[in-house]
């Protein structure tokens, strides 16, 4: 049996990292909040550019001469994963089940006799993938969205995957990440963002036809990474969010252990003190009686 | 008068919205204003001054870099990936952008970055020159 203050120093340390866990969680509920605002605000232009590439992209898509990055290659032979995970820990699976996620499409790609390369968004899963499949990945992109994500963050994701797609480095390219729900729960997503597919909207084929101008060759051009920057935001801005929401509940979960742990210290720490106290008086009275 | 209801949205947020009687704007093929019942048509913006007009005056300019317009009947939706407010904006902004622009172009190395720079000059020369005409009115 531990010594009494074994036990206060053990509730004591148990007693700090609840401070920080409850810091922590606190912290990430703030953040929470502020990456669903932005979330929120960037809504409008994803749904504009969504109504502008269904009604340009689906006419376009079919002809013989559409842009490479809307109809795809013609050939589906290397792909590229683009794995969006956090750069920091301590939230929970987060990061896991994505590099889980990424590994399960790799593996499947390859069995189909797929060539896969790796673009890494975000520290973590960087480190993950790199012991076993360092080789396949063509780069790493850390340290995005500090103190948030921006626009600027997401054309610097889109540059460096177009700049590869006009080398001639890979056919089709996806994207891994967690799309928010709740705070407590994250969906899971592997999206394709080149070739695009294209967004439903039912009342826009009805819709007055437009015209373009200049045409809608030129517009398409310009559309096209525009489009693939937007998507990209939009994945990162939704990870940004569950990266939030999956770390408050764990540091939640954690605040909550800490508090079950110091409860059963203590009642362990009364109940060997009062063994000793027991103890003691047996002593004393058992000496009285032998006089 | 039939009003058309306008917004000027960036990848961020949302930066104006509300009903005027036209819109101006910048169009890769020219300037055209925009009237309730305008045909739909989807366009080009090049980077320069959208303007809004309400009430025979204009009551607001915004700076845009580029980008597109979506017009329907009632409504005319621009995206922006850049835009502000032509009162945060001065003279001397867009002069400092252009200088680092043609600064950047200077020292850039490879085919990509050298495109990269080109735009971003040409689009920043583009708005101090939308900005000297807009000025002087």
């Amino acid at each position: 049996m531990p010594s009494l203050k074994q036990f206060r120093l053990r509730i004591r340390s148990v007693q700090s990292t609840q401070k920080i866990t409850k810091a922590m969680k606190m912290v990430a509920a703030a953040k929470l909040r502020r990456a669903q605002e932005a979330a929120q605000a960037g809504r409008p232009y994803a749904a504009a550019m969504d109504r502008m590439m269904a009604s340009l992209g689906g006419a376009a898509a079919g002809s013989a001469g559409a842009p490479k990055l809307l109809a795809g290659t013609g050939s589906d032979k290397v792909h590229l994963l683009i794995v969006a995970t956090a750069d920091r820990g301590l939230c929970g699976g987060f990061n896991s089940t994505i590099v889980r996620e990424a590994r399960r499409a790799i593996r499947a790609m390859q069995a189909e006799g797929k060539t896969v390369k790796i673009l890494c968004v975000g520290r973590k899963g960087r480190d993950q993938l790199r012991r076993d499949y360092g080789s396949q990945i063509v780069d790493s992109i850390t340290d995005l969205g500090r103190p948030r994500i921006g626009f600027a963050d997401a054309r610097k994701v889109a540059d460096k995957v177009l700049e590869l797609f006009d080398a001639g480095e890979f056919d089709v390219a996806s994207i891994v990440y967690n799309r928010f729900r709740s705070a407590i729960s994250q969906i899971l997503t592997r999206q394709q963002i080149i070739p695009p597919a294209l967004p439903e909207i039912p009342d826009a084929a009805g819709a007055a036809p437009y015209e373009f101008e200049p045409d809608e060759e030129t517009i398409l051009a310009d559309l096209l990474p525009r489009n693939l920057t937007v998507q990209i935001y939009r994945a990162l801005l939704e990870n940004a969010a569950s990266e939030q929401g999956a770390r408050m509940s764990a540091m939640d979960s954690a605040t909550r252990n800490a508090g079950d742990m110091i409860k059963r210290l203590t009642l362990q720490m009364n109940r060997s003190r009062q063994a000793t106290i027991t103890k003691e008086l047996i002593e004393i009275i058992s000496g009285a009686e032998a006089l | 008068m039939a009003k058309v209801t306008y917004s000027l949205v960036m990848p961020e947020r949302e930066l104006a919205a509300g009903e005027a009687d036209m819109v101006i704007v910048p169009g890769g093929d020219g300037d055209f204003g925009v009237l309730p019942g305008h045909i739909p048509m989807i366009s080009t913006v090049r980077p320069g001054i959208v303007e809004i007009q309400d009430g025979g005056k204009t009551t607001a300019r915004y700076v845009v870099a580029g980008g597109f317009a979506e017009v329907t009947r009632e409504r005319c939706t621009i995206l922006a990936e850049e835009a502000t407010p032509i009162a945060e904006v001065s003279a001397e902004q867009l002069a400092e952008r252009e200088r680092v622009a043609a600064t950047a172009l200077g020292v850039a190395t490879g085919e990509g970055e050298r495109k990269a720079a080109e735009a971003a000059l040409g689009v920043a020369r583009d708005l101090r020159r939308a900005y000297d005409f807009h000025a002087g009115r």
